[in-house]
């Protein structure tokens, strides 16, 4: 008898969202959306970096080094410069966006030939500078690198970028796109959905029906759940298969945590729910107490270690920053669970302490 | 005797100081149409939400259904049917959805909510809107759907929180028509309005002013004590004087 109420519950909750296609449509579409624009057009690495090289002698190794620079995806080679040459003009009129001083004969060099070359770059853009600068010191490093084994000689610093050797930043976003969407679909859309009944006056309706509380909100979680699946499935495929982010870890072990803070997201959306008294506030709560300090203090966009401690304290508290952690280290590093119990264990806390709260909330709202 | 269906001993619901309900003490019969009324703000609505198990008294003895308000405010809630002051049927829901979730909801068999769920639009001649999304109907028509799907399980009792509000006349006799009926098939009709041609309507009435009831008879009884010809002649006096008592 009670399961069959419960049915009854849900089916009308899925017809409320089926019947809303603008709203499911863009549920589903959100997450491509998203992936495509921070897969293609907000992307922070650097391609045709353009290069002047400034030298004394043109020399057949040098000629070897450039047609490789200029093969480099990352690089276009655009000309050479004299000593002479004013740099600051090259880089005003916007001709090069690095200049590469090389100094003496790269045919016999003496010495490290790092010593030999100086890596010139706009800093006004300093992310950009760096990783021009890192791309260029990678590249001259292993260019010169065969010869200098060769000759018996040991070279400066090794660069080497562990899991993410291409320094793509899609392995740094994806994690953020689940831990931001997933907050979005379930906190603010269940939220929105219960206090919309309270305001339409159906919520008396049920809670006098024999219905019990709890049925009502699980009835209310069940198909917003069954989207972040649906979300979560998308937005896994479209990294794997379409910007080539891997699944290095366990990939039931992500989706036991995607789970989990999916959950911790409905139970959010609940308790903004009991707190908020009309669709508006809701959302607004859920925007500027979930959805914002989910984009800045999660890590997604800006590393926290760099924060003020104060807002290090402060992103303790959003479940996405646990949760955009534990998806880097089983995703993108391959790290076996153990090395997110930790974070594991902060999101069922938080759900636990959530949970009883909320639902202590939406009872005494009936007295 | 008949048999009591509602009994309230000195109830009181307060918020803070204020009293909203102060010290409410009358019964119901059961197959009686019991008009509850009082202006905005009298406390009818809180009184009302007690009995259906919405809100909890802060003193004082109820029994709904021959259940005890305290102890078995959820056994209740299978007993009686409710319908808000505010609209209550779900609008992007069809005609014939929304009957289902409420049969549903109220636990009715798929047999019973056939057999009901097709008399109840046999009734209310709407079988051919059983596919129609309710927002799209008259306003008339939502309440009375919304009428006989509170009472589509049969419920002993059930409360109407200003049922017809913001419809004609017209619209309003036929959903009295509805109550008629209901209470014919035993149900009894528990109904606050603040439209004094309803009232004549009722067997009883009580009328609330603060908090308290002050008066409480049939239409016709108190018509005579106060010696006047219509339910509004009452209501007026008896606003005055709670006016010169403050």
């Amino acid at each position: 008898m009670g399961m069959k109420k419960f049915i009854s519950l849900v089916g009308k909750e899925n017809r409320h969202i089926l019947r809303d296609r603008w709203t499911m449509a863009i549920l589903l579409i959100m997450p491509v959306v998203q992936i495509l624009l921070f897969g293609f057009a907000i992307s922070t690495k650097i391609r045709n970096i353009r290069v002047e090289i400034i030298t004394e002698k043109r020399s057949e190794a040098l000629n070897r080094f450039v047609s490789k620079l200029d093969a480099n995806d990352y690089f276009i080679f655009k000309g050479y410069l004299n000593e002479s040459s004013d740099i600051d003009s090259e880089f005003r009129k916007d001709k090069a966006d690095m200049i590469l001083h090389i100094k003496g004969n790269l045919d016999n060099m003496s010495g490290d030939p790092l010593q030999n070359i100086e890596v010139i770059a706009d800093a006004s853009n300093p992310s950009m500078a760096a990783s021009e600068q890192l791309y260029s010191l990678k590249l001259i490093r292993s260019f010169f690198d065969r010869g200098m084994k060769k000759a018996g000689k040991k070279g400066g610093i090794h660069v080497k970028f562990l899991y993410n050797p291409q320094l793509d930043s899609a392995y740094n976003f994806v994690p953020g796109i689940m831990g931001l969407i997933l907050m979005m679909i379930c906190a603010m859309m269940t939220s929105i959905s219960i206090v919309k009944e309270k305001e339409t006056g159906t919520m008396e309706l049920l809670l006098v029906s024999p219905t019990t509380p709890l049925n009502l909100i699980l009835a209310k979680m069940v198909p917003y759940f069954m989207i972040s699946c649906i979300n979560l499935a998308t937005i896994m495929l479209l990294s794997v298969y379409l910007l080539g982010v891997p699944v290095s870890g366990s990939l039931i072990w992500l989706c036991v945590v995607s789970v989990l803070y999916i959950f911790l997201a409905l139970a959010i959306g609940l308790l903004v729910s009991t707190v908020m008294d009309s669709q508006l506030s809701a959302m607004l709560l859920s925007v500027a107490g979930l959805i914002l300090p989910t984009i800045l203090l999660s890590g997604m966009v800006f590393p926290i270690e760099n924060s003020p401690a104060i807002l290090q304290w402060l992103s303790c508290l959003v479940p996405a920053r646990w949760y955009i952690s534990a998806v880097r280290k089983l995703m993108i590093e391959g790290l076996s669970v153990r090395f997110a119990i930790m974070e594991i264990s902060v999101l069922a806390g938080m759900a636990l302490v959530v949970v009883s709260i909320s639902l202590k909330n939406f009872k005494n709202r009936l007295a | 005797m008949e048999q009591r269906v509602i009994e309230a001993e000195h109830i009181v619901k307060k918020f803070g100081n204020f009293a909203a309900v102060d010290d409410i003490s009358f019964y119901v019969e059961k197959g009686e149409i019991f008009g509850f009324l009082g202006a905005n703000g009298a406390g009818k609505t809180t009184a009302m939400r007690m009995f259906c198990g919405l809100s909890r008294p802060s003193s004082g003895k109820g029994m709904v259904a021959g259940l005890d308000i305290w102890s078995a405010s959820e056994k209740i809630k299978s007993r009686i049917g409710y319908m808000s002051q505010k609209f209550s049927l779900y609008s992007d829901l069809t005609v014939g959805e929304n009957i289902r979730l409420f049969g549903g909801i109220y636990g009715l068999d798929e047999e019973r909510m056939k057999k009901s769920g097709d008399m109840l639009l046999k009734k209310l001649d709407m079988y051919g809107e059983k596919d129609v999304l309710v927002k799209s109907l008259p306003l008339g028509w939502k309440q009375k759907l919304a009428f006989s799907v509170s009472v589509i399980h049969d419920p002993e009792i059930v409360f109407l929180d200003e049922p017809t509000g913001g419809v004609d006349p017209v619209a309003r006799r036929q959903f009295w028509e509805l109550i008629y009926e209901a209470a014919g098939r035993g149900i009894t009709v528990f109904v606050t309005t603040h439209y004094m041609d309803e009232a004549e309507y009722c067997d009883r009435v009580s009328i609330m002013v603060a908090g308290k009831i002050v008066a409480l008879d049939t239409p016709a009884n108190l018509k005579k004590s106060y010696g006047v010809n219509a339910m509004n002649d009452v209501f007026t006096i008896i606003a005055r004087n709670a006016g010169r008592n403050e």
